[in-house]
């Protein structure tokens, strides 16, 4: 017998608010929250991809989008719907950043 | 399980006391981090004594990854893992990555709570192939 139940997924997507974007401080901030997640994660500047695994700092260091692009979310697994929300609240929550202040000690 | 540690090795205090402000700045103070670099004389340098006590101060169960900039400064730290005890010398590697960026890197897979090897990994994925 084959348990058919379907693996929970999610996707969502949000606009990059901050001032400088998914640029050094953001990319470590999203994959710190995506690594918080049993599930896979990846995100992509497209619904069509190319997806990138959220969870690796170096990958995610590189995707480098400016304010104003949009950012696709895309979980797969336990606890996928609340991943998805997450990271996407981070996003739309400007990384906590205040836009064009030096970085903030406060957030680590 | 406690988060890899990180030990940042450079010629330059002043690389090494800044790459570990980025950090502490980016990541945060869920891992534990050192540095040293420069001679006694207030000159370029790296020593084997002084990056032992790095990796005592950085020391966690989970292991250290060390972040070095050039020769001596591997060479060194190379040293200075052979002369720990046996029980902590296999939890301690030298990555070979770009001092800053890997430093960065590292500690960012490391907070998450991946593996020495993880951690590595994710810091030798910024070199050159």
């Amino acid at each position: 017998m084959k348990d058919h139940t379907a693996t929970e997924q999610a996707t969502d997507r949000a606009e990059l608010v901050n001032a400088v974007g998914l640029h050094a401080r953001p990319s470590v901030k999203l994959t710190q929250l995506a690594k918080t997640f049993a599930c896979r994660v990846d995100i992509a500047l497209s619904a069509d991809g190319p997806w990138v695994d959220a969870k690796s700092p170096v990958k995610v260091m590189r995707v480098k989008a400016p304010r104003g692009a949009v950012l696709h979310v895309r979980t797969s697994g336990p606890g996928a719907g609340a991943a998805a929300e997450a990271l996407m609240a981070l996003v739309r929550g400007g990384f906590g950043d205040h836009t064009d202040q030096p970085a903030d000690l406060s957030h680590g | 399980m406690a988060n890899v540690g990180i030990v940042i090795v450079s010629h330059s205090p002043k690389i090494a006391e800044g790459a570990a402000d980025m950090v502490r700045q980016m990541v945060g103070d869920s891992v534990n981090l050192a540095y040293t670099g420069g001679d006694p004389g207030g000159g370029l340098g790296t020593g084997v004594a002084s990056i032992r006590e790095a990796i005592d101060r950085a020391w966690s169960e989970a292991g250290v990854a060390i972040l070095v900039d050039l020769g001596g400064a591997e060479t060194n730290s190379e040293m200075a893992v052979e002369m720990l005890d046996e029980e902590r010398r296999d939890r301690v590697v030298v990555c070979n990555a770009p001092i800053v960026e890997g430093a960065v890197m590292a500690a960012t897979e490391a907070s998450g709570g991946s593996s020495l090897e993880t951690v590595r990994r994710t810091a030798e994925e910024l070199s050159p192939q």
